[in-house]
Parts: structure tokens; C-alpha cells; sequence
């Protein structure tokens, strides 16, 4: 009932006095801070009553004193549980991009504009339960990082994040929903798979026709899943029992078009945006400038960080089926 | 499947510092607990708590359920052991200790550490139910600190025990406002809403309904408050302080008790000198109330018997006020029934040959009872008779040998010999017990009457005046009146502490001492349903009763909310020196038409401000870069940030 209730958008808005995502730098106000008695805080009332009753019975006046004294504390902690959350100003940080399996590593900047400090604040994301714990100094800014995996690829939204603490007697819990306006795009997760021939490259699009270069050796490096067999030296496999691959200088010289229409037909449209993935990785491994077809969108060859952000973006974002 | 939550005290471990302030609060809770207690049990508790400390500092694992269980069987066995029963009061109380002991050793998440500092409120409960005094009250206050700190310490276990510390102190202290108004608005009841143990008031002293050969003597040994008497004008002297008790007619030969009386019309007798005062009554768990004689009017739902005893509806098991008057020099019993005179003259068949031979030749030789009167004082005045705490033992003839052999005793062997006398002589007379003298506190005028001055004198009956007072201790040692018990017994006696004249560098510390323990006792400690509706009249509000009360309290505790809230919000809507300095340059600038953008951080602000503003640039950068070093480097220094206050300041925009 709640549920579907709350699936409208409006009423869900209302029902959280916010509506998401929130731009900016949100500042907890004390009315989105909800506030229960722990367990702990039951016991507690319930110890509060037998004392109350033994006062009475044996009319101890301290008694009265001790039980009315640590009522007091119990509505202190509530109040002082409330300011621990209370105008904590939140504001969402940039996320890298992360390939699809791995975790989008979502920074939250938490800013404790206030006088005291901020003891035992747990951030938790509401949708996969990444949490973390953190303590903030009197006005002191903090950094809570929250490791959500990245299944889809895309731009992934951070979601609702929840802050909650039982500073400081452990007998409340409050806590406040934020949902930040904090995204991360996810690429493709990569196929390992080795580079497309040269060849079938030069045939699909004007590549010099100066074969793979690798002739002059350059050097070695771990072996990855991505390698091509002929490339693994064997000879120093077999005395060392690591993997090694072979590298070439000549590579650099070498320009790919990684190409959508190129690859077997059957592959599904996600499995060839992830056979994409991993070749990029591996042409800039290799240090080979490469270029990216894909339906509607061409990027001319190149090669260097940015040039590999802005494939794997395109490949990001590329249209689903 | 969600991540276990991190917040849960029942999957946080106990740590170290955990440990030791539970048991911190635990020695402070128990400590008072274990002078009482036998010592070999006190040393079964600290054993426990020891072990669980060496298991900790050894970081070895706690002790399986099993021997656990084994210790608590032991634990049980030996309280039984110990007071032949599980329940009551005080074996109750002990098993509490012990169990203490018991839950620290399978203590493990800070929810069982919760639960431990929930049981030291229990044992801080149980503390109050042998004494409410001052130091009591300052140990506890310190267990509570302990406890809550702990309590902090489980909810920030990263942060440092001083700044918890901080915040139990200022959790406690938020809590004052709200417990005082608790405290006042809570309606009271009078009376147990159930039976009390059959113990509960075993610690009790006072006065009891007989009085045999050492009882009084050994009541004299003790410091304990009796009562305590505050005089509204003149305070009497000291031989006019006698504070009147039971009174005991029947004796066997060895014992005098208090036999049959009843409730009279109470009729102000007249005399001269008027005292109006108002007495706090310790509990002595006794129906009877002290007044100085004669009590000229009674307390509320006070009675005086036809013997002029006060006596209250029911035992007295918690502090007492009552305002009472009297009056010196009155005269009572003027028409006392044949009766009682007859009984007045009642004695055990045979013994005392020795006394009874006297008072016969004091009768042989005397025309009236008040001859005979003046020859008992005489005998006594001349006998050389000993005034002792510690008389001796005596045998079958307890008259005759005290007044012809031992020749020592205390006031219950004067009295009870003159008595026996003065009957034997055929004078109807009759034991009155109560308390003699107190002392006067210089700073507040209070008179404080101990145990110590316990007393028993003699009333005898003459024809045409009534029930007239004497006091053969007075006779025989004048100086026990005039300067109380610790000039009258010989040096080297056993009197209390308090009594010793020599002490007297000590008295205006006691005295201010004790004039504070009586007003903590009339505010805090008697606190009762009277005086709580005398106060909420005095407030305005008339015929409280439990609703109204309730009312209040709810309001007020909401009030109190409130207001520690906006307390704590206000706090935070201001925002740090800092903060404030750059908004006022934000501002500055803003008004030249250089307004900050939401995303601008302050680095980009401030070139772009210094762009549009060349001639400033300088000062910009400067405050900017100042502004930067203040908050988000290490914590700001007072001088950088008068430093950035004194340049926002001085900004004068072209």
C-alpha cells in the first residue's frame, strides 16, 4: 500500500519533503531527520520505568531524582541524536567512470558547517547497501566514498543515500534521506579478447598498408588476456613461469578502426559495445592509434587518454536496442 | 542481502576503554555496597571483576557458559550461605553485585555492555535505599558520569575519552532543567504501593517502646541524627531541652514497658515561655513523634495519648516536618484517674530488699509525697554516684545493685532506680524517655538532636500539681545536663566522635556541614506530597492533583524539548568566523557586480573577480588565498582568521 503509494512521484515528494535528485550542496534541514528509539533505547525506557516504581514504593526521593535525571538524559540524547544530523550540508563529488562489474567509487563531500563535531555518521546507499562510517570534526569538511557496483553501463545515478547515526547514547536513530544529483558513467564491461587483425582493419578502412609493426622488439610486459598468442615469449615464460608478452615498438605506427559492422553478425549490440571496450583498452595498451566506428557516430583515430575516454564514452552511451 | 549495519551494538565489540569505565562505574556502585556486605563475598566480587580484566588486558577469550553457570551456582550457594535465604533486601542486593561481576565476564558487543550500565542504575537505586546523604549523592553523580561517558563511548568508540567525557557532561547537564521539573510536577503518593521486605528498616535507631538495663547506654554510642528542630524566636536552654518520648509505666523487675495507653481530647495546657518550632524527624520506623515538653498544639494527624506521648497515624519510615509549639513550666495530669495512679505505683513482687528498706524509712520520716520527693533527690545528689557509658553488668537486684554497689551507670539505670524508689516509697512515678539536650548549629540556629543524647528521666505525681519532672541524672551529675554526655562521662569513654569537645577547630566546618545536610534533607529529601502541594499553591496552582500535575509536567517537559532543539539549530544557523568573513566579501563583491556562481569554488571566484576588478586584484587574491588556508587547510589559527576579518574589512572596492 505504502509502496504503491509512494510510487507516485508527487506523493512521494511530499511524503519526503524533497524532491529528487537534489542539485547542489543539500543541507539536511531538521525536518527530513526522522528519529525512533533503538532497542537499546526500549531497555531503556523500560529500566527508567521499574526505577520510577521503586522510587515510588520506597519513596527515595534521589530515586526520584536518579530516574527523573536519566529521563532527562534520554531526551538530551534525542535532541543531541537530532543535531548530529541536523544541517549537515551534503554535496555529491565527481565519480570516474568504472567498467561495467567494477564499483562506481561515489564521493560525497560532507561539510559540518557547525561548532561540534559530528561523531559516528554512518552513509549508506540505500539501493546495494555500500555503507561507510565516518567522524567529522567541528567544521570540518569530509569525504564519505561510497563503492556502488556498476552493472549497466550507461550513466549510472547515485540513487537515495541515507545518513543515520545513534550518537551519542545509542538510545534514537536518526536518520535522513538525501538523493544527490551525482551520476557515473559506466562503460562497457571489456571483452578480453586480442585485437582484430591489422589486416582485416587496413581492408575495412584506409590504413596504411605498413604491416602490424612488430618488428622491432622493445620489450616485455605481463601477459594479458587480450594478447595474442603469437606474442607471448615462450622462451621467457618457460624460465621465469610468468606469462610475458612480447612488445613491439612498431605498433605505435599502426592505426586501427575498431568497427561495429565489422563484427559477426550474431554477436547481441551489448556484446559487441563490450568487445569495443576491450579493444580500445588494448589498442591503447599497445600504443596504437585507433578509430571508432559505430552507428551514426565515427571518431577519427587517435590515441592518448582522452582519446580513450571519449570512445569508451561513446561506447557508454550508445543507444540501447 | 544487505550489509550487516555497522551502528548495531550487537555486533560491535567491547574494546578496552569500554571495559575499564564499566568498571569505573562498577566500583563507584558497588563500592559503598561492599563495605556492607561480608568480606569474603566483597572479595568473590572483585575477584570477578579482576578476572574479566586480566582476560581483557591478556585479550584471552571469556570463560565458556558453562563455568560461567558453575560461578553463578557458587555465587548463589554462598549468599545462601551467607543469610540463609535468597530473598529480602540485602541478599537480594548482593546477588545484584555479584551478577555484576557475572554479566562482565560474558560481556562481549556493547550490547551486553549496555546492559551492564543499565545494572549500575539499578545498583546506583539500591545505594539510595540505605542512604540519601550528600556524599552519597556526589558518588553516585560521579557513577552516572562514568556510566553515560561509557554509554558515549560505545556510540563514538573512534573518539577521544576527553571529548566524550565532554559530552556525557553536557548530555547530563541538558538534563537538569527536565529532571528538576520531573522532580517538583511528578505527582507524589504517600506510603509503599506494595509490602516491603521484612528487612527493610532492620538499619534502623532510635528509641524503642522498653527500656532495660543498657539499651540506652549502647543507643548513645551512635553519631546518628534523631531529629532535628528549627526555632522560630527563642531557642531553650539547654536544661529545658527535654524532647518527650514514650512512656513507660509497667516494669518486671528488670524491664520497663510502655503497657496500655490511649488517645485523649487534646486540651493546650498553659505555662510560661512559648516555643514555636518546626522538626525533621528521622525514619526510626515507630509511631511516636518528639516534642520539647510541654507541647502546646500538635502536628496534622498527630494524637496525644492520656501519658502526653505524639503519635502520628503510622509509623514513621520516611523524614518527617512537623510544626509543633510548646510551652515551659506546665502543669499536667492535674486530675490523672485513680487507675493510673494505681498503676503508677505498681511493682514486681519481692527483690531489692536493700531499696524498698530506704524508701520505707524516706516514707517513715516524711509528712507528704513531696518530703519524700526532696529526700529521693537528696539520696541521689549524695549517693556518689558514676556516670558511665559503659555501666557494669547487673545481676538479679538490678536497684540495689546499682545504687549500692556498682554505684556507675546511664541515664536507664538513674531513672529506672529512682522510679523504683520513689514507688517503693509509695509516690506514683513513671519512666519518660525521649532525648535530652542537641546541640545549636551557629550558622543556621538549628538545634540537632543525635542519638546520643537518647535519655530517660522520672515523672512523679503530687497531688494538686500534677505530673512534675524529675531528672535524678541531672541530680546526681548536674554537669550532664548543663554540657551533655561527653563532659559528664569520664575521660577515655567511647563517645562519639562528634560529641568530643575537644575537637573544637573542627566545629564551624560541622556546623556548615550540617546546616547544608539539613537543608538538603528539608528540600531534596522531604520532599512529600505536603510539601509539593504547599509549593504548587504557592505557584498558583490550586488543589493539585495528579492530573493537573501530569499536566504540567507533560507541558513542561515539552517545553523543555523545545527549547534544547532551538538550542541546538540555533548553534548550527550560525555559521563559524569564517564563514561569516567570506560571505561578507561574496557580498562585497557581489554589489560591483561580481556575484559568486553556486558552482564557483572560491580560487576560480577570486580571479575572475580580480579580473573585473584590476585595481583590487591584490587584496582579492589575498583573501582568497586566506579565506582557502582557513578552511579547508588545518584548523584555522585566531590569528588568520582576525587576519581574514581584518582584510574583508578594509576591501574598498573602486
Amino acid at each position: 500500500m505504502m509502496r504503491a503509494l509512494l510510487a507516485n512521484s508527487r506523493l512521494r515528494n511530499w511524503f519526503y519533503g524533497y524532491s529528487p535528485p537534489e542539485r547542489g550542496t543539500v543541507v539536511l534541514g531538521h525536518r527530513r531527520v526522522y528519529i525512533v528509539p533503538t532497542r537499546l533505547g526500549w531497555i531503556y525506557a523500560a529500566t527508567l520505568g521499574v526505577l520510577l516504581v521503586g522510587s515510588i514504593n520506597y519513596a527515595l526521593q534521589l530515586g526520584f531524582v536518579l530516574t527523573f535525571v536519566l529521563a532527562g538524559t534520554g531526551i538530551a540524547g534525542m535532541v543531541h541524536t537530532t543535531r548530529n544530523l541536523a544541517r549537515l550540508a551534503v554535496s555529491a563529488g565527481r565519480a570516474e567512470p568504472v567498467f561495467a562489474g567494477e564499483a562506481a567509487r561515489f564521493r560525497l563531500l560532507l561539510d559540518n558547517r557547525a561548532r561540534y563535531d559530528r561523531p559516528a555518521l554512518l552513509v549508506r546507499h540505500a539501493g546495494s547497501g555500500a555503507q561507510v562510517v565516518l567522524d567529522l570534526a567541528a567544521g570540518a569538511l569530509g569525504e564519505a566514498v561510497l563503492a556502488v557496483p556498476a552493472q549497466q553501463r550507461g550513466w549510472m545515478p547515485l540513487g537515495r543515500v541515507m545518513f543515520e547515526t545513534r550518537f551519542p547514547l545509542g538510545l534514537f536513530r536518526a536518520w535522513s534521506y538525501v538523493e544527490p544529483d551525482a551520476r557515473c558513467l559506466v562503460y562497457p564491461r571489456p571483452e578480453r579478447t586480442p585485437l582484430p587483425a591489422p589486416a582485416a582493419a587496413a581492408a575495412a578502412g584506409a590504413s596504411r598498408a605498413q604491416a602490424q609493426g612488430s618488428d622491432d622488439f622493445s620489450g616485455l610486459r605481463a601477459y594479458q588476456l587480450s594478447d595474442s598468442p603469437r606474442h607471448v615469449a615462450w622462451k621467457a615464460a618457460a624460465r621465469s613461469g610468468d606469462m610475458l608478452t612480447k612488445q613491439f615498438s612498431g605498433a605505435a605506427g599502426v592505426e586501427l578502426w575498431l568497427d561495429w559492422s565489422q563484427l559477426p553478425g550474431a554477436l547481441e549490440p551489448e556484446q559487441r559495445l563490450s568487445r569495443l571496450a576491450g579493444w580500445v583498452l588494448a589498442a591503447e595498451q599497445a600504443g596504437a592509434a585507433y578509430g571508432l566506428r559505430l552507428p551514426g557516430l565515427e571518431l577519427s583515430p587517435g590515441r592518448g587518454e582522452p582519446h580513450r575516454s571519449a570512445c569508451l564514452q561513446a561506447l557508454a552511451l550508445h543507444p540501447g536496442a | 542481502m544487505k550489509a550487516p549495519h555497522p551502528l548495531a551494538p550487537e555486533l560491535r565489540a567491547v574494546s578496552l576503554r569500554d571495559l575499564a569505565g564499566l568498571l569505573l562505574a562498577l566500583l563507584l556502585v558497588a563500592g559503598p555496597h561492599a563495605l556492607r556486605m561480608p568480606w569474603w563475598l566483597t572479595l568473590l566480587t572483585l575477584g570477578l571483576y579482576g578476572w574479566r580484566a586480566q582476560l581483557a588486558l591478556g585479550r584471552a577469550a571469556l570463560p565458556s557458559r558453562w563455568l560461567l553457570l558453575a560461578v553463578a551456582a557458587l555465587s548463589l550457594a554462598a549468599v545462601y550461605f551467607e543469610y540463609r535465604t535468597l530473598f529480602g533486601r540485602t541478599p537480594g542486593i548482593v546477588l545484584l553485585v555479584l551478577f555484576s561481576g557475572l554479566k562482565l565476564l560474558e560481556m562481549r558487543t556493547h550490547r551486553d555492555g549496555a546492559v551492564v550500565a543499565f545494572l549500575c542504575y539499578f545498583l546506583i537505586m539500591t545505594n539510595l535505599l540505605y542512604t540519601q546523604s550528600i556524599p552519597t549523592a556526589a558518588l553516585m553523580c560521579a557513577a552516572l558520569l562514568a556510566v553515560t561517558c561509557t554509554l558515549v563511548g560505545f556510540a563514538a568508540p573512534q573518539r577521544p575519552l576527553r571529548a566524550n567525557l565532554r559530552t556525557a557532561g553536557l548530555l547530563l547537564a541538558h538534563a537538569l532543567p527536565a529532571a528538576l521539573a520531573l522532580f517538583l510536577l511528578f505527582p507524589r503518593v504517600q506510603g509503599p504501593l506494595w509490602g516491603m521486605p521484612q528487612d527493610a528498616y532492620s538499619g534502623v535507631t532510635g528509641l524503642s517502646d522498653t527500656m532495660s538495663p543498657g539499651n540506652l547506654s549502647q543507643l548513645a554510642q551512635s553519631d546518628a541524627v534523631a531529629f532535628r528542630a528549627e526555632f522560630q524566636g527563642a531557642t531553650p536552654a539547654p536544661r529545658q531541652r527535654y524532647w518527650r518520648g514514650p512512656v513507660l509505666w509497667d516494669f518486671d523487675g528488670r524491664t520497663w514497658s510502655m503497657g496500655q495507653n490511649w488517645i485523649e481530647r487534646f486540651e493546650p495546657p498553659r505555662g510560661e515561655g512559648r516555643f514555636a518550632y518546626v522538626v525533621t524527624l528521622e525514619v526510626h520506623n515507630r509511631i511516636w513523634l518528639f516534642a520539647l515538653e510541654t507541647a502546646a498544639s500538635l502536628p496534622e494527624r498527630a494524637r496525644l495519648t492520656n501519658d502526653g506521648m505524639i503519635v502520628s497515624a503510622s509509623p514513621v519510615r520516611s523524614r518527617m516536618r512537623y510544626a509543633v509549639e510548646s510551652v515551659a513550666d506546665a502543669q499536667i495530669g492535674l486530675r490523672e484517674r485513680r487507675g493510673e495512679l494505681e498503676r503508677a505505683l505498681a511493682l514486681p513482687e519481692g527483690g531489692n530488699p536493700r531499696a524498698r528498706a530506704l524508701a520505707a524509712q524516706w516514707r517513715r520520716g516524711a509528712r507528704d509525697d513531696t518530703e519524700v520527693l526532696q529526700r529521693a533527690v537528696d539520696f541521689f545528689r549524695g549517693a556518689g554516684l558514676a556516670y558511665t557509658l559503659e555501666p557494669p553488668l547487673l545481676g538479679r537486684e538490678p536497684v540495689d545493685e546499682f545504687l549500692f554497689d556498682t554505684r556507675a551507670g546511664f541515664c536507664e539505670h538513674f531513672s529506672s532506680a529512682f522510679v523504683f524508689m520513689l514507688r517503693a516509697a509509695g509516690v506514683p512515678a513513671r519512666v519518660v524517655t525521649g532525648y535530652q539536650g542537641g546541640e545549636v548549629n551557629t550558622v543556621d540556629r538549628i538545634i540537632t538532636v543525635r542519638q546520643a543524647d537518647a535519655h530517660a528521666w522520672a515523672e512523679a505525681y503530687l497531688p494538686g500539681r500534677g505530673w512534675i519532672r524529675l531528672d535524678p541524672t541531672a541530680a546526681a551529675i548536674p554537669g550532664r545536663i548543663e554540657s551533655g554526655l561527653a563532659r559528664a562521662v569520664r575521660q577515655g569513654e567511647p563517645v562519639p566522635l562528634l560529641l568530643r569537645p575537644e575537637l573544637e577547630w573542627l566545629r564551624s566546618v560541622r556546623y556548615n556541614w550540617e546546616a547544608l545536610a539539613h537543608r538538603w534533607n528539608v528540600m531534596v529529601l522531604g520532599y512529600n506530597p505536603e510539601r509539593q502541594r504547599d509549593l504548587m499553591s504557592s505557584l498558583g496552582m490550586r488543589d493539585a492533583d495528579w492530573r493537573s500535575l501530569t499536566a504540567a509536567m507533560a507541558s513542561t517537559l515539552g517545553v523543555f524539548t523545545l527549547l534544547l532543539l532551538a538550542w541546538s539549530l540555533r548553534r548550527l544557523a550560525r555559521p563559524d568566523p569564517v564563514q561569516r568573513a567570506w560571505q561578507a566579501f561574496c557580498r562585497k563583491l557581489g554589489a560591483r557586480g561580481v556575484a559568486r556562481a553556486p558552482h564557483e569554488g572560491p580560487r576560480d571566484y577570486a580571479e575572475r573577480a580580480a579580473r573585473r576588478l584590476p585595481a583590487s586584484a591584490s587584496a582579492i587574491q589575498a583573501i582568497s588565498a586566506l579565506y582557502v588556508g582557513a578552511r579547508y587547510g588545518r584548523a584555522a589559527s585566531r590569528e588568520q582568521i582576525v587576519e581574514l576579518q581584518r582584510r574583508v574589512r578594509a576591501l574598498h572596492l573602486a
